[in-house]
């Protein structure tokens, strides 16, 4: 019964804005990118009190307009109910705001995205590179990065 | 280009690395310090030495031969990483589990937990001076990797734990190793207590040390026993029971202050909780419906194949030594009965045409293990914390997009903040309380 509270309260609190997807018996709602912050504030410091992020990822899917897939699971210890939030990109600018205002954890998931697929955060403090160095070229889990490039950091004998 | 702490450090102050290979840092970590003597007033933590590409590589493997990679990224647990992931699938395909297998597995699960815990603790131990808790701990530990290493064959790089099941049953003696396992580590824990509980040295180290409050442990993201070190009930076993910990009986042990002292007692009286899951497991282990030594001879595999052309075969097939534990006739213990999904036994796979069909099925390019379109995420309690598994699947055999969240990564995230304002000497205790584990924080 609760579970379904939530996505009602977001269907309500958001009309037409987001979008129930929920498979294999996880919920999770579909957004537009420029209402991300908006949606984590409601849930976040709203009734059901998801404080924690559990994890940031993104999912790549070359060819389509929207290519990049932010993919956002957040936890509530009060409910005990784990939320899926899923915002699409557009290739040509891959930007979504930045949720180290709401969480610490972020600064280091959202490097790590950033990292791997190149998605800039607004407002971010410190986006760098975090697994690579800085000087790595083009962003490796990204579809249409070779598995077996190579890009030595010591030029290697031939 | 300059890192942030260069660009930020005050003009006095002086900058020190600790790390990527320090002798007491276990694991590739860069740690740069800006000091005021011995205070550390700025930090940055640098990750990324272990980076594999774990997630890039597992979308070029399939769904079967991506396990041994788990295996390498919590190298001390490896048994929960592979539950973890192979629970991800069932969920996905929807698999049922025999009882025994879920039985099995939670005994893996538990006796990875304490050998994890107990590496833990014995090295934090090791660098804050107390050599003998490291080698009580390490003893204690090689009774639990006998266990593994008997059932499953290898002590760390296990991949035991396959999707719809488990490789193998249990070896024939494993009771007595476990009983045995459990008093010896009872006697190491007793003795530990008995070291470093009010042990001056030890407590000067770590009581009121890298004191982290709940808000602060809720908002970096952290799980496991450094969050319910702050306080927190959390338990993905008891939150989201999977497999059968909702039929045992166990505590949830939690801590008061949240400092460095406080994560060792955690982890230390966990590692009771699971004896304790152990035990009850030794009593409940749903009895195997085949007889327990079953290896016998039997016609060679060649020999088996060459008379198939002019006869049927008999079943009786010699296997290697390797297969000891999945004999066909334990399947309907160990593993799930969905034919697409599991391996076939390797007798049917030497006298039966269907089993030879099977087999070539499972491992031929483009079939095997295809889950429907769709995306699953599913976590365990892992040794450190939540180990979750999020696989987009888009029909193929290969996953489009895997990835792990990694318990560590979010613990290591907040030592910056933690060792601000202590001493250097804070820096290793604080470090050791979180067992980081390189290979599940860099992927």
């Amino acid at each position: 019964m609760e579970k379904k509270k939530v996505l009602d309260a977001l269907a309500e609190s958001f009309p037409g804005q987001t979008e129930d997807i929920s498979t294999h018996g996880d919920d999770a709602i579909l957004i537009k990118r420029e209402i991300l912050l908006d949606i984590i504030k409601f849930l976040k410091d709203g009734p059901y009190a998801f404080t924690m992020l559990l994890d940031l990822t993104c999912v790549d899917y070359p060819g389509q307009e929207e290519r990049f897939q932010m993919v956002y699971h957040v936890f509530s210890l009060t409910t005990n109910q784990r939320l899926k939030i899923k915002a699409s990109l557009p290739e040509k600018e891959p930007v979504i705001d930045s949720l180290t205002s709401f969480w610490k954890n972020a600064n280091w998931l959202e490097r790590e995205v950033y990292d791997m697929f190149g998605v800039q955060f607004k407002d971010h403090p410190d986006l760098r590179r975090i697994f690579m160095w800085d000087e790595f070229e083009g962003y490796p889990l990204r579809k249409d990065y070779p598995l077996r490039k190579h890009q030595p950091r010591i030029k290697l004998r031939k | 280009m300059t890192s942030r702490i260069q660009r930020e450090a005050r003009k006095d102050s002086m900058l020190i690395n600790m790390g990527p290979s320090h002798p007491a840092m276990h694991g590739t970590i860069r740690v740069m310090l800006e000091l005021d003597g011995e205070k550390i007033l700025n930090s940055e933590v640098e990750v990324g030495y272990l980076h594999r590409g774990f997630e890039k590589t597992c979308e070029h493997k399939t769904y079967f031969n991506l396990l041994p990679y788990t295996d390498r990224m919590n190298y001390v647990s490896p048994l929960i990483n592979n539950l973890g992931y192979v629970m991800t699938m069932e969920k996905i395909l929807g698999l049922e589990v025999p009882d025994r297998a879920q039985y099995i597995r939670v005994l893996m699960c538990e006796l990875s937990r304490i050998s994890d815990h107990l590496t833990c603790q014995a090295a934090m131990a090791m660098e804050c001076g107390a050599f003998t808790v490291f080698l009580y701990k390490m003893k204690a530990r090689e009774f639990f990797w006998d266990v593994i290493e008997r059932t499953t064959g290898a002590r760390m790089t296990t991949s035991y734990i396959r999707i719809g099941g488990v490789r193998a049953d249990l070896h024939p003696d494993w009771r007595e190793d476990v009983q045995k396992a459990i008093i010896e580590t009872r006697k190491v824990l007793k003795d530990v207590h008995g070291l470093l509980d009010k042990n001056k040295i030890f407590l000067n180290r770590t009581r009121d040390i890298a004191v982290v409050s709940q808000e602060m442990a809720i908002n970096y993201g952290w799980t496991g026993p450094c969050l319910r070190s702050t306080g927190v009930y959390y338990d993905v076993r008891k939150a989201h029971p999977y497999l059968v910990y909702d039929k045992l009986d166990f505590d949830v042990p939690l801590g008061e202050r949240g400092d460095n002292f406080d994560r060792y007692m955690v982890r230390m009286k966990e590692m009771e909780q699971s004896l304790r899951i152990i035990e009850q497991v030794l009593e409940h282990m749903p009895q195997a419906k085949s007889p327990e030594h079953i290896m016998a001879g039997g016609i060679e595999p060649v020999k088996a194949i060459k008379s198939s052309r002019r006869q049927k075969v008999a079943d009786q097939i010699e296997l290697s030594p390797n297969l000891e534990g999945s004999e066909s006739v334990r399947y309907e213990d160990i593993m799930a009965s969905d034919k697409r999904f599991i391996i076939p036994p390797k007798e049917k796979t030497y006298t039966t045409i269907e089993g030879l069909i099977n087999h070539f099925k499972f491992f031929m390019k483009g079939h095997g293990i295809r889950p429907p379109k769709g995306e699953v995420y599913f976590s365990v309690e892992g040794g450190n914390g939540e180990l979750g598994f999020y696989i987009v699947s888009d029909g193929t055999d290969r996953p489009y997009r895997l990835h792990v969240r990694a318990p560590c990564f979010h613990i290591v995230s907040a030592m910056e903040e933690m060792i601000q304002g202590h001493y250097v000497a804070d820096v290793i205790p604080t470090f050791g309380s979180f067992n980081m584990i390189g290979g599940e924080l860099d992927r």
